[in-house]
């Protein structure tokens, strides 16, 4: 095996399941579709003065954001697992944290990415102050791919069980509680015109640890739920 | 020259004991044929072999290696068909097969080979059990290595499709490749050595 070919291989998993997602639309637009739900149902519930909103508006954004990345991570390894593609990549000659690395990547893609584009929309939907939105969209930036790496953790160790959507929220929503209390942290000294740059330094350092170190444990994981 | 070891190999179901002290070993040129009722393990043992199971006790051994000492070599010799073929249904066959890992050769003689009627651009989704069967079993020609594990590979396939895969297991055995491989009609292999190993005779 060379670079070349783990590159290959890596780039047509990414590939192939972009086209997957492509092709059935509906798997990447419910999260999505959940996120604009939430949020655009909090001012009608709630109250549409900037005060109460700027208040609630951080929260509303990222745990909208946080569920409907929790509820795309069923189905990260789950068709595969089921259509046996998952044996096929767990026998590959490719090391598998990579191969994870890879599903990332395309997950983070087919539902991270919307969720970004989509939130400056919110944040007007919610009145968060114009100085406030470059913040709300570096958070989501950083932010995102953190959920969607911690969740592949989970979503390795349930793969193998026939209903492991419950289990798998129990298992990672308190990994997912630093990450949003950085963020909505830092979102607020925005709106109150602090400096963000310590919570989004926080942040970032999240965002490589976890990308660093999920494939690894997802991989173990993996191995562990296929036995 | 490759050789396939496992040794007193020990597998639980639950509290029940489906093998133990099972030993069996392999080299080029030859085929394992894995017999015995439904429920005896004949899945688990190719499991084993293949490395995706965890033996209770016992060990697989790679040209005197533990496999899961040198998975990456090992890995790169097997090919491993299982029960769940692992086609995308939304994928057409071309795509399946260019995208699958590790694949190389020419995709369309392999269809040509394999298929009756399989179109290359068809979604694999309005495909019958047998034509993805074959899809499956297209992976044998494109995909390289001394080793090929399949459970079950005849299932969903006619006589005709029976023939072809046999014909291809010859050839493979033939240029020194080794076959492991379980079904519930013994191969008709002529002229090759077939090596038996019956689970749950006991």
């Amino acid at each position: 095996m060379n670079q070349d070919s783990l590159g290959k291989a890596l780039y047509a998993l990414i590939r192939r399941d972009l086209l997957l997602a492509y092709r059935s639309r509906g798997e990447w637009l419910n999260p999505l579709v959940f996120f604009i739900i939430v949020a655009s149902l909090f001012p009608l519930a709630t109250s549409a003065e900037q005060q109460v909103l700027a208040l609630l508006g951080p929260g509303v954004i990222w745990v909208a954001a946080l569920l409907a990345t929790l509820l795309s991570l069923d189905g990260l390894f789950r068709a595969d697992y089921e259509d046996g593609s998952l044996e096929q990549w767990l026998l590959s000659p490719y090391p598998l944290p990579l191969i994870v690395l890879a599903k990332l990547c395309a997950h983070w893609l087919t539902t991270g990415l919307p969720l970004l584009i989509a939130a400056p929309v919110m944040a007007v939907l919610l009145r968060l102050p114009d100085t406030a939105i470059a913040t709300l969209v570096a958070t989501l930036a950083l932010g995102t791919p953190v959920l969607s790496a911690i969740g592949s953790i989970g979503a390795a160790l349930t793969v193998s069980l026939r209903r492991g959507g419950m289990l798998l929220a129990l298992l990672i929503l308190p990994l997912y509680a630093p990450a949003l209390i950085f963020a909505t942290m830092a979102i607020d000294a925005a709106i109150h015109g602090l400096q963000t740059t310590g919570h989004l330094l926080i942040l970032g350092a999240m965002l490589v640890l976890s990308v660093m170190f999920a494939p690894l444990a997802a991989a173990a994981a993996l191995r562990i739920s296929l036995d | 020259m490759n050789e396939l070891k496992a040794q007193d190999l020990e597998c639980l179901r639950g509290d029940y004991l489906l093998f133990e002290a099972l030993s069996v070993s392999l080299r080029a040129g030859e085929v394992l044929y894995v017999e015995g009722p439904n429920g005896a393990g004949k899945t688990t043992l190719l499991r084993m072999l293949a490395g995706l199971s965890l033996p209770e006790a016992g060990e697989v051994l790679w040209n005197g290696e533990p496999i899961r000492r040198c998975r990456e070599q090992y890995n790169a010799e097997l090919v491993y068909i299982g029960h769940q073929p692992g086609i995308k249904a939304g994928l057409s066959v071309r795509e399946n097969l260019r995208l699958a890992p590790r694949l190389r050769g020419d995709i369309e003689a392999a269809v040509e080979h394999l298929g009756i009627g399989i179109k290359l651009d068809e979604p694999v989704h309005t495909l019958s059990a047998g034509q993805r069967r074959r899809v499956a079993l297209c992976r044998l020609m494109l995909q390289p290595g001394a080793l090929w594990i399949l459970d079950e590979p005849y299932t969903a396939l006619d006589r005709r499709g029976i023939e072809v895969v046999e014909a291809l297991i010859a050839q493979h055995v033939a240029a020194d490749g080794m076959v492991v491989l379980t079904s519930h009609q013994p191969p008709t292999l002529a002229g090759v050595d077939v090596r038996r190993v019956a689970l749950g005779a006991a």
